[in-house]
């Protein structure tokens, strides 16, 4: 009988070292002769350089050089395209814009970087920094979405007729013909802001040229290393295998990781090119806020068509999308949105407009949800309205609307982010949201705990979202599995590891292949040198993607050992079992011989092998799927609102998840309480403060609040619902994100829940107890105006 | 600014003498001077606490203190906690609770909640509550460390 592994709550591998501070982060890094970098960034979000002295920082001890754009002379590129518009919808406008290393003329955003100092150590770089003297010419600034397409608008690129980035039209069936025949149209318009990823580890980068070998290594705290390599390698015109770039530990990723050629990305390597000294920058906080992308601002315009009885017949959203001052991400995160605006329901009509504008603001690129969340908001905030408008129950009208578990594969037609179909491949919404509803106890708190609260004076609200999340998409990974001689388990692949787990499901993947405990099976993630393709961790794609490929090697490799040890132990095949590292027969457990010896057998020193034969036993496999998986879930909520402080107390949370076959329970439910920590920060404590000068106003951890263990819920239940992937073989779906999407919409529908009958209606996010206030005074004096 | 301190500074109970810059913060000189790394730094603000280390035994922020203000006074940093072949029972049941995901924040957490416990061997949930609300976790929505923290306990009782 074989043991399994997949599934099972298995501790981490990776811990022990992070436990005792013997875990590789970039800034731990130190190599002798190396230099720090501080950079000199703009205060203004829209200036012209008029000029830049450094002679005074030149003169400080300690510094070593410093450059401006000037000095990079034809070196001097902007960022390539990251993600190109989709080839997929017809008729898109993109005008690409990217980002420099250094500025040479006009600055688009504040924190851009102007010049970099190279000094003895940190301290020394950041005085000269300061010895730096820059002349602005300060030009008007533009951050607001609508003024920015206003015709006499100031223009981010004075290149372009306008400060539109982008516009794309997407739709499915005939919203028109569907307006005409409803019984009911609403229309809302909805505002969600900006929040920031802020990992606990800020960025960082070294970059090391060796000029005796002409080898260039980078330790980088990058989500995509390859590309990385790929694209430094060509921007400084040396072969790929010149190039070494290394993610190690990285402390948290959520998306602005994976943004690439950042300027100090860009900057360092060709720096230590020309200094051949190896090169440190280590970003601090309050740069990460202005020097590290972060996501969310759109402003909607929303139609739903109705039936009377609560059926869905279109939906139509024409949206702004903030890009900040560069697009290099192409149109990820608005096709994100639409891909979500239809949530989990059958909607057969639908129009979706999306203009992305260009503002003097940091660049925009996805963060956990990655636009997902903007589309489950809207979807879940116009049902709540409707069923309002309507007088018909909250989950009688999802329930009405959901796409049936016989209707998979179900096509959406519109275009997702991987250029394709929008298509769900499997799942089954009403099971997840009953459980979920069983889980909060909703009908016993509907009917009994809350009308006893309320006439005790209690704000309680309770509140319930369903929501699909796409994920597990292309282009590809790809692992190598290889056993060794001493029975140990070798795998590389080209993906990173942000803290996801990987060195441990990974590894259940192979041992359960395999046969081999999950201790001894060793993971290399994140380094260039160790693999050579791949594309990198985003869009929830690890477990899909990677899992698959580690699945596909190491699948090859045991028909590789079978193969082998059947002429070993002169058995067929089919009475052979791998457990705790041997080969043995089925029923002779004494016949047996372990995975360490055949592997040696595998590599002989002398004598001849049988043509076609591979050394060792090792395999590399490759995955790429057509599309991605659809992951689904529904969070539910009970909260109180303090009615003094607007302050709010979670009483209960759950959350069921459907993300096919789960690989490891325990990571899966570190992934959901780490995305709902972060959804609660985006509905309800976090929000990017930009002034009318596109200055953060709260670029600090003081003042951009960050949930803490009070802001949580007590506990967060979690409940499992598996409708296995029929795209790859082990079912599984993408999790990582799926915590966070629901959360907004979740809060807003609480919020309304808790003062009922004071005609509360949220049509924005982030919120703040601040917030709330001023919707509800705004919201009491309507009340009063109408009677 | 080139004045320089003779430092002298007891770090996991190994004694160290250094000249350093009075302006050197304390997470700096652990990180860099002694290459003791596993002392992380998220922001320089005191906020995010993950520079959390034991200063005669008690939580400080290291990057809020300069390293000469450690003169003559002993420092636990989280590799004097345990090791990978020896963790101690904090460090193991946050292996066994999965209150780890990126590690970054961990370090921090591990030298508060060994004061903490130290001081409250048996503590109720709003105290652990209460004991981690100083330090910020980004990825493991601080349920799993809540439990790791219980479960330390536990083990220690036994």
């Amino acid at each position: 009988m074989t043991k399994h592994f997949i599934g099972e709550r298995i501790k981490r591998n990776e811990d022990p070292r992070l436990l005792t501070g013997q875990a590789l982060f970039v800034d731990d890094v130190e190599i002798p002769g190396m230099l720090h970098a501080a950079f000199k960034r703009s205060d203004y979000a829209h200036a012209r350089i008029l000029s830049i002295d450094v002679s005074t920082a030149r003169e400080r001890p300690g510094v070593v050089a410093i450059f401006t754009a000037q000095d990079m002379g034809e070196d001097w590129m902007p960022g390539p395209p990251l993600v190109s518009p989709p080839p997929t919808v017809k008729d898109v406008t993109f005008h690409s814009r990217r980002q420099a290393p250094l500025v040479k003329d006009i600055v688009r955003h504040a924190g851009e970087t102007v010049a970099v100092v190279i000094a003895e150590n940190r301290y020394i770089a950041e005085d000269a920094v300061e010895d730096i003297l820059v002349e602005y010419e300060p030009l008007p600034v533009v951050t607001d979405l609508e003024q920015a397409l206003a015709p006499d608008s100031p223009k981010v690129h004075d290149d372009l007729d306008s400060n539109l980035a982008a516009h794309m039209y997407q739709q499915k069936g005939d919203y028109e013909s569907a307006k005409a025949r409803a019984d009911t149209i609403i229309k809302r318009r909805f505002y969600i802001d900006r929040g920031a990823a802020v990992a606990m580890e800020n960025r960082g980068i070294i970059a090391n040229w060796d000029e005796k070998s002409k080898q260039l290594t980078m330790w980088d705290t990058t989500q995509a290393p390859i590309p990385i390599r790929n694209g430094t390698a060509a921007r400084l015109g040396l072969s790929d295998s010149q190039v070494r770039v290394i993610a190690p530990f990285v402390g948290g990723g959520f998306g602005p990781k994976i943004m690439m050629f950042y300027p100090e990305e860009m900057l360092l390597p060709w720096a230590s090119k020309k200094l051949c000294r190896p090169i440190k920058w280590i970003e601090d906080r309050r740069e990460n806020f202005y020097a590290t992308t972060s996501e969310r601002q759109q402003l909607h315009d929303v139609e739903m068509a109705l039936t009377r009885d609560g059926h869905i017949l279109g939906l139509k959203d024409d949206f702004l999308h903030d890009t900040g001052a560069f697009d290099p991400y192409g149109l990820t995160i608005p096709l994100n949105t639409q891909s979500h605006l239809m949530g989990s329901y059958v909607i057969e009509n639908f129009s979706s407009n999306c203009t992305a504008v260009f503002t003097n603001k940091p660049i925009v690129t996805p963060v956990r949800g990655a636009g997902r969340q903007q589309g489950i908001f809207i979807i879940e905030r116009m049902l709540d309205i409707a069923c309002k408008e309507l007088g018909i129950d909250p989950l009688e009208i999802r329930r009405k609307n959901f796409i049936p578990p016989d209707a998979f594969p179900y096509h959406n037609v519109i275009i997702d982010q991987a250029f394709s179909e929008l298509i769900f491949d499997s799942g089954n919404y009403k099971a997840v949201f009953k459980k979920t509803l069983q889980m909060i106890d909703y009908e016993r708190f509907v009917k009994e705990e809350q009308p006893r609260l309320r006439s005790k004076g209690k704000l309680v609200g309770i509140a319930i979202v369903p929501f699909i999340e796409t994920t597990g998409v292309g282009p590809y990974e790809g692992a190598r599995v290889q056993i060794e001689t001493s029975g140990k388990v070798n795998v590389s692949t080209g993906y990173g590891t942000q803290g996801q787990g990987h060195f441990t499901s990974f590894a259940q993947i192979v041992s359960e292949q395999l046969g081999v405990a999950v201790k001894d099976v060793h993971i290399i993630t994140g380094d260039t040198a160790e693999f050579h393709w791949g594309t990198g961790s985003f869009a929830s794609r690890g477990a899909v993607v990677v899992g698959n490929a580690v699945h596909a090697a190491a699948s090859s490799v045991r028909k590789k050992v079978l193969k082998q040890a059947s002429k070993v132990l002169a058995t067929p095949e089919d009475e052979l079992e791998l457990e705790d590292g041997l080969v043995r027969v089925a029923d002779i457990p004494a016949k047996s011989i372990s995975l360490g010896e055949l592997a040696a057998l595998a590599n002989p020193l002398r004598g001849a092998v049988e043509p076609g034969t591979e050394p060792g036993l090792e395999a590399t496999d490759y995955f790429g799927p057509q599309s991605g998986t659809t992951a689904s879930g529904c969070h539910a909520m009970i909260l109180e609102v303090d009615p003094e402080t607007m302050m709010v107390d979670i009483k209960r949370y759950a959350v069921v998840e459907d993300c096919g076959k789960v690989l490891n329970p325990l990571i899966v439910e570190g992934q959901v309480h780490g995305g709902v920590s972060m959804g609660l920060g985006n509905a309800f404590y976090e929000k990017l403060q930009f002034d009318e000068n596109g200055q953060i106003l709260n670029a600090s951890l003081a003042d951009y609040l960050i949930v803490t263990s009070f802001e949580m819920p007590p506990h967060i239940e979690t409940g499992h619902f598996e409708t296995l992937s029929p795209l790859n073989k082990l079912g599984t779906k993408g999790v990582g994100e799926a915590g966070a999407i629901p959360v907004p919409a979740l809060f807003a529908q609480a919020l309304e829940n808790a003062f009922q009958g004071r005609d509360l209606e949220i049509l924005e996010t982030p919120l703040s107890p601040n917030r709330l206030f001023e919707l509800l005074q705004e919201s009491r004096t309507t009340k009063e105006k109408s009677q | 600014m080139n004045n320089s301190f003779n430092l002298s500074i007891t770090v996991n109970g190994i004694q160290y003498e250094r000249e350093v810059e009075p302006r050197l913060l304390l997470s700096d000189f652990l990180r860099h001077d002694l290459g003791l790394t596993g002392t992380h730094v998220g922001c320089e603000h005191g906020v995010c606490g993950a520079c959390t280390i034991l200063f005669d035994d008690e939580p400080a922020r290291s990057c809020l203190m300069f390293a000469v203000t450690a003169h003559g006074h002993h420092v636990t940093t989280v590799e004097g906690l345990g090791s990978i072949d020896h963790l101690s029972p904090l460090q193991e049941s946050f292996r066994e609770a999965h209150g780890l995901q990126c590690g970054f924040c961990t370090p921090g957490f591990l030298t508060t909640l060994t004061a903490f416990l130290k001081e409250n061997p048996d503590p109720s949930e709003d105290e652990i509550r209460e004991a981690i609300s100083g330090n910020l976790c980004r990825c493991t929505g601080y349920q799993h460390i809540m439990d790791a923290v219980k479960l330390a306990a536990e083990k220690s009782g036994n």
